[in-house]
């Protein structure tokens, strides 16, 4: 097998992503019922990073451990001391600046938090001030440990919110544990942000011409970003053979294939976990991860 | 020429299917923009014939000249991205951090940072089998800036409809409610949310449409898969109800959507099912409500 774990780096567990390319092919499923599973004997960090739209929560519930504004830094004009050189407009590379005669008009949510115009204004005008993006949460239950952010509305990035809690993840718990990360759907900047430095990816997909197409672009995204990866095929069964035989074809290790069952649908319309009720479904949770984890003794030796 | 888009906050809810079908059901009097850059799928049923392409420019990515470069280290010292660790004793940008905000360049003293403007995806101008002009793109591996792309789309989309004189613009926008999503929005005239009698399906229609208040664009909603869950099906008519969004239509859970996406066709074209009158009836009553003009009170 090409694509799968090569790097040694032993007495540490791994941090996994779940990502899919396209939207709604059971990402959420997957690291819910995962996570809930493996916590039933391990300690296990589940991290919900869509921070756009965050649903893990709604699978997941848990005692509140600590609550956070996260915040992202903009430019604040102090126009008293401004000459107006216009500096700051003509270096802001993402057009957040813009001087009109004497007046500068900021747009925050195109700020990129370089503080170029900050630290390059001669007259010190334009101090960099927090501006609150979303809220962290972290939750505890038993051995699971869950922490989600949310984008607030209206702001339109999720890289640094992202960016954010990851940094509360690696300074919050120990390298010892296993962490999923739910990752966002799509193959763009947060979805790099969030798989660039995972151990493994797991990409779910269905086997539909949708769900090919957009595996393929997903597994590029991992190629490019060189890091190792398996494909969970969901509702298998609709559809056709065409995502297995790419796999085959690609050297792909394909880790599960989880049968097309309304059961399965209606149980997560409600909010519920499906392992607990439906035994195959448990079967291929342990498959996954025993195939995980062997991948990563593998690297070990 | 009136834009209507077609979002859902969830992924997965069958957006593309039904915005397909109504693009089909439409023609050559509808021009389709697929704003999903980040997994544009719906060629894949309306089958565009791909006619020109042009490469999209966007953005900037540093790169550091070693001949010139003294280690002075500046460049890493204004970086707030960790852009440019030290490797092998050279500063190296890494490219993946890169934000292209161009603050490196500036302090560097012998000059030997450039910005690079990046290629970060193609867009296409199409015919689908249906004769709808259609605009598309496919955004690069991880490229950044989808927004801007999608606002390309939707500006080339607009440029094509008043220069034929077409009546609507059909917009396929992404998941989520960042920075596509409110690309996607910007000038809508009509929203339409496509949404899941899921837990997932409402938590994330009530996201998005809180974002579509903030655009003051009237909206209707699509229940996909209405009988999954009966209860869910109600909360999601009773937010409806409260929040005055038209709800357009409810469809049922049914395989028939997967089994024409397999033969690459829309539903509508797919056999004789009750989908194809209640795809039509929506589609028409999409076109109605969005002629209408603004009601909103």
């Amino acid at each position: 097998m090409a694509d799968v774990v090569r790097k040694g780096r032993p007495n540490r567990k791994m941090k996994i992503a779940i990502a899919s390319g396209k939207g709604g092919t059971g990402k959420t499923t997957l690291a819910t019922n995962m996570t809930a599973y493996l916590a039933e004997e391990d300690e296990v960090v589940l991290v919900d990073l869509d921070v756009e739209e965050p649903n893990s929560g709604l699978f997941i519930k848990g005692e509140l451990v600590h609550k956070e504004d996260k915040y992202k830094m903009i430019p604040e004009w102090e126009q008293d001391r401004c000459t107006p050189c216009g500096i700051c407009q003509e270096v802001c590379n993402f057009h957040a600046i813009i001087q009109l005669s004497d007046q500068i008009m900021l747009f925050s949510e195109l700020c990129h938090s370089c503080y170029a115009c900050s630290e390059l204004c001669p007259t010190s005008a334009l101090p960099m001030i927090p501006q609150k993006m979303g809220e962290m949460k972290h939750y505890r239950n038993g051995n699971l440990s869950f922490v989600e952010s949310r984008l607030d509305i209206g702001q339109e990035q999720a890289v640094p919110l992202i960016a954010q809690t990851k940094e509360y993840i690696d300074t919050h718990f120990s390298e010892k544990m296993i962490k999923f990360f739910d990752a966002p759907p799509g193959t763009s900047c947060p979805v790099i942000e969030v798989t660039k430095d995972v151990d493994f990816v797991i990409l779910v997909t269905e086997p539909t011409p949708f769900g090919l197409h957009d595996l393929k672009l997903a597994v590029d995204t991992m190629r490019e970003l060189n890091r190792n990866y398996g494909v969970v095929v969901n509702r298998h069964g609709i559809g056709n053979n065409d995502v297995l035989e790419y796999c085959q074809n690609e050297n792909i290790s394909v880790l599960a294939k989880i049968p097309n069952d309304r059961s399965i649908a209606e149980l997560y319309s409600r909010g519920e976990l499906v392992y607990q009720k439906i035994p195959a479904v448990k079967e291929h949770l342990i498959k996954i991860r025993d195939q995980i984890l062997e991948l990563k003794n593998g690297e070990a030796k | 020429m009136k834009e209507i888009v077609v979002i859902s906050g969830k992924g997965g809810t069958g957006k593309t299917c039904i915005t397909a079908s109504f693009a089909h059901l439409g023609g050559k009097d509808v021009v389709v923009a697929d704003c999903d850059v980040d997994a544009a799928d719906m060629h894949l049923l309306l089958q565009p014939d791909f006619a020109k392409s042009e490469d999209f420019y966007s953005g900037f990515i540093a790169e550091i000249d070693q001949d010139e470069c003294t280690q002075c280290g500046k460049c890493a010292d204004v970086c707030r991205f960790n852009a440019i660790p030290v490797i092998n004793t050279q500063y190296r940008v890494e490219t993946l951090n890169c934000e292209g905000c161009g603050y490196c360049p500036r302090v560097c003293p012998t000059d030997a940072i450039r910005m690079e403007e990046q290629n970060v995806g193609q867009w296409y101008m199409s015919t689908t089998r249906a004769g709808n002009p259609m605009v598309h793109a496919r955004l690069g591996i991880g490229a950044e800036n989808s927004g801007k792309l999608v606002a390309r789309v939707k500006k080339e989309a607009n440029r094509i409809a008043e220069e034929t004189s077409k009546d609507f613009v059909l917009v396929d926008g992404s998941p989520g409610v960042g920075c596509p999503v409110i690309s996607s929005l910007s000038g809508a005239n009509f929203v339409v949310l496509v949404t899941e009698p899921t837990v997932s399906g409402l938590h994330d229609l009530r996201r998005v449409y809180q974002l579509v208040q903030k655009f003051q664009i009237k909206a209707g909603c699509i229940i996909n898969k209405s009988d999954l869950n009966p209860q869910v099906c109600d909360e999601i008519e009773d937010f409806l109800i409260k929040e005055s969004i038209v709800h357009i239509s409810n469809f049922p859970y049914d395989e028939t959507f997967t089994e024409a996406m397999t033969m690459g066709r829309t539903v509508v074209e797919y056999g004789n099912n009750g989908l194809k009158a209640l795809l039509t009836k929506s589609w028409e009553r999409v076109k109605q409500i969005t002629n209408q003009g603004e009601i909103r009170g």
